[in-house]
């Protein structure tokens, strides 16, 4: 068992590796290229904190995606909250001691995780029954929604089916921080969990899921509207004047 | 009504989603430039050898340039949202005019080139190679898009067809694949001024011709001044203005506007255009060397301020681009936004009470209002976000008596483009103009069912001559779409003009 335990060791580290230098480049590819021109889908905000609260509304609310489709904005929205109150759920085998909200909101992370399987198949759903949608799915879309539903299933049923030694659980994430590998619990579901997790973790900068950094550096959502009266130019642009 | 060898789709009383037919439109695409047209512009004659490479590698170079191009490329999730978005997918039901349709024929190549998904597993995530059938679907399908950006409304992560669309044109100009229509316009303007070709002797010609004919009918000198140095305003206004019906009238109803206003004003015959179709074709130094020839004129006239009159991509380059492309604009005065509107100069009159209307002038019409695309989604008026919906409407409202606003979902930010837009408004592209009108003219055919509309108002060259050719394909009168300013030209009372009671007092002294 040790040996499993190893090797899930070594994929938590590379996977962790991967998401965080993999996300860190793109980020820091998105910030670095230039928006040369301003582009806001007006109305647009007028100042900085007005673009904050757009921002906000776009993540917290999906104000847009609400604007262009309710079954999508529902499903989405039901998927994504419930993934939220997930993450939290599990903070708790991340961090000690275990901070107090995160203790209140673990009964809440349960529903979250019913919630998001449900979100997730009526996104499926749409995949199948809608035929422009069906029209623009390619393989790697059911895939990624294969993969978050086996997440979210494998990891209910270590809850209302076959428990797993969550205290060992947490003794290994929390070794992994000080570099030592202890003992996995040897039930099937959680390791399936965990390798599809694992699997999510590195995927993650190489597919869609950008559009999680991608919304925040969207330059028509993020982009004030006031071009009259601030110029803006970008550094390629600039160059171009000084040609002249 | 107007003959058509394809079939015009049928105007329903309530929107249709229609099924998706692949391919429909494939046949679809506008006559290419010849090296004469493409020349003047920088770009290569005709197909390069090596294209496919030169491709990917302007590809490269405008993923590096435009964080738009890159993170809308990287971002879409296929949630589906925008597919029922599209004007030009609603009149044609081809697949490939969804937004993201449109979109995945430049992602999968991007996938495929600079990705590492794409390079490994392209089945896996839809990349697929540069060919020659992939760029024909290019060339049809990016110019079945006027770049109205309805979609990035409704995109979660505000993906933006319109900013693709251009990066495919501007990747095609590049190999030598260029639009006819555009490039031969740029062309023109580069030439002689405007995308007509007029010269200034021709435009001066014309603007004498108003003077008269708007002395004939009110009795008071309205000057049309053209290269006047000192004046206080330069009026940019799209060259359809000249001489094009109905946008003529609006250009009459900016020179009464001035006039009441006491402000002196001057056309420029070097910058005797407001559109800057390098903005439709995506060319960054295109429209730039267009925008240029404003700050040239503007500097050589001596003027103050900067007005543009009814255009609706010209104005998203004006309010949104001008003060990146030619600004700085110091030496014009800082009381003033640079540039204005022509709308925002007539509103803040109105505001002031310096205009008199007699609203009856405009009785004989039941008008409705058309939000040009560039104007709504690309562009703002006045100090408030949204002012570009609210300062025409009161424009409007302060003309004319009977006013109805067509359907929620089809104004404001979710208008319909008129299909047209985006530089397509070329005969080659008849097909695609008239099903892109669908969505648009059916909103219309409902308020004029209802409410007995019979003009729609519009402040954009483009739309007015789209619809002008459009509306009859549908069984509708040509003129029934009107300028804004022209209906504040019928309504001002000029100052000592003669109204029709003097007249009518007249003739009864006669008698």
């Amino acid at each position: 068992m040790s040996f499993v335990s190893t090797v899930y060791a070594y994929l938590f580290y590379f996977a962790a590796f991967v998401l965080v230098a993999g996300l860190a480049t793109k980020v820091v590819q998105y910030a670095r290229t230039p928006a040369p021109l301003k582009i806001p889908t007006t109305p647009a905000p007028t100042t900085r904190t007005g673009v904050v609260f757009r921002l906000t509304r776009e993540v917290v609310f999906f104000e847009s995606l609400f604007r262009g489709n309710k079954w999508i904005w529902i499903f989405g929205w039901i998927f994504h909250f419930g993934l939220f109150l997930v993450t939290l759920r599990h903070l708790r085998y991340f961090i000690d001691p275990v901070w107090a909200p995160i203790q209140f909101i673990q009964p809440f992370g349960i529903y979250g995780g019913i919630a998001m399987v449900i979100g997730l198949a009526g996104l499926w759903a749409r995949r199948f029954l809608v035929d422009r949608v069906r029209y623009i799915t390619s393989l790697s879309d059911h895939l990624i929604l294969a993969l978050l539903v086996s997440i979210g299933l494998s990891g209910l049923a270590m809850r209302f089916l076959t428990h797993t030694d969550v205290i060992r659980v947490k003794e290994f994430f929390q070794g992994l921080y000080a570099g030592q590998v202890m003992l996995l619990p040897a039930d099937p579901l959680l390791l399936l969990h965990l390798l599809l997790v694992a699997g999510l973790m590195i995927v993650f900068p190489y597919s869609k899921l950008l559009h999680m950094p991608g919304l925040f550096f969207s330059p028509s959502r993020n982009q004030v509207d006031n071009p009259r009266e601030r110029r803006h130019v970008a550094g390629w642009a600039r160059r171009l004047e000084q040609q002249q | 009504m107007a003959k058509a060898d394809f079939d015009v789709p049928v105007l329903k009383q309530y929107p249709e989603i229609p099924e998706i037919e692949p391919g429909i439109m494939a046949h679809s695409s506008p006559f290419k430039a010849k090296e004469q047209f493409q020349a003047p512009l920088g770009f290569p004659g005709a197909l390069v050898d090596d294209w496919q490479e030169k491709a990917i590698d302007k590809m490269g170079d405008l993923l590096g340039r435009y964080r738009s191009l890159r993170v809308y490329l990287d971002s879409c999730v296929k949630c589906g949202s925008c597919t029922d978005k599209c004007h030009y997918y609603l009149g044609t039901h081809d697949p490939k005019n969804m937004p993201v349709g449109r979109q995945d024929l430049m992602r999968k190549v991007y996938r495929r080139y600079f990705t590492l998904a794409g390079k490994y597993f392209p089945k896996l995530v839809g990349a697929e190679d540069f060919t020659e059938e992939v760029l024909q679907d290019w060339y049809s399908y990016f110019h079945q898009c006027s770049q109205c950006r309805r979609c990035s409304v409704f995109c979660p992560y505000g993906i933006d067809t319109a900013e693709i669309s251009m990066a495919a044109r501007e990747i095609m100009d590049h190999i030598g694949v260029g639009q006819k229509y555009c490039n031969e316009i740029i062309g023109k303007v580069y030439k002689i001024g405007n995308n007509l070709g007029l010269p200034g002797p021709a435009l001066a010609d014309t603007l004498e011709g108003l003077e008269e004919d708007v002395f004939d009918d009110t009795g008071v000198e309205v000057k049309y001044p053209l290269d006047q140095e000192g004046a206080e305003v330069l009026l940019i206004t799209p060259s359809a203005d000249f001489f094009a019906e109905p946008h003529v009238d609006g250009l009459i109803g900016y020179g009464k506007v001035f006039h009441e206003a006491g402000v002196s004003w001057t056309l420029s015959s070097h910058a005797s255009e407001a559109a800057n179709f390098g903005m439709f074709i995506g060319s960054y130094e295109n429209m730039r060397r267009v925008a240029l020839r404003i700050r040239e004129a503007a500097i050589k006239l001596g003027v103050k301020r900067i007005v543009f009159g009814e255009c609706g991509h010209a104005w998203r380059v004006a309010y949104s681009f001008l003060n990146t492309l030619a600004g700085p604009w110091d030496f014009l005065d800082q009381r003033y936004p640079i540039p204005q509107h022509i709308c925002e100069f007539t509103y803040d009159l109105i505001q002031q009470g310096r205009l008199s209307f007699d609203k009856s002038q405009n009785d004989d019409m039941v008008l409705t209002y058309h939000d040009s695309c560039n104007v709504s989604r690309a562009s703002r008026m006045g100090d408030r976000p949204g002012g570009q919906f609210d300062i025409p409407r009161a424009i409007i409202r302060a003309t004319c008596n009977n006013f109805y606003d067509m359907d929620e979902d089809t104004i404001r930010d979710r208008t319909f483009c008129c299909g047209g837009g985006g530089g397509l408004l070329t005969d080659d592209l008849m097909e695609i103009r008239v099903k892109g009108a669908q969505p648009r003219v059916e909103a219309l055919n409902n308020v004029i069912q209802e409410k007995g509309v019979t003009h729609m108002a519009a402040i954009c060259a483009i739309c007015k001559s789209q619809f002008t050719k459009v509306l009859p394909y549908y069984g509708m009168d040509m003129d029934q779409i009107v300028s804004v300013h022209q209906l504040v030209s019928n309504a001002l009372i000029l100052t000592g003009q003669t109204t029709d009671e003097d007249e009518v007092e007249a003739a009864d002294e006669a008698a």
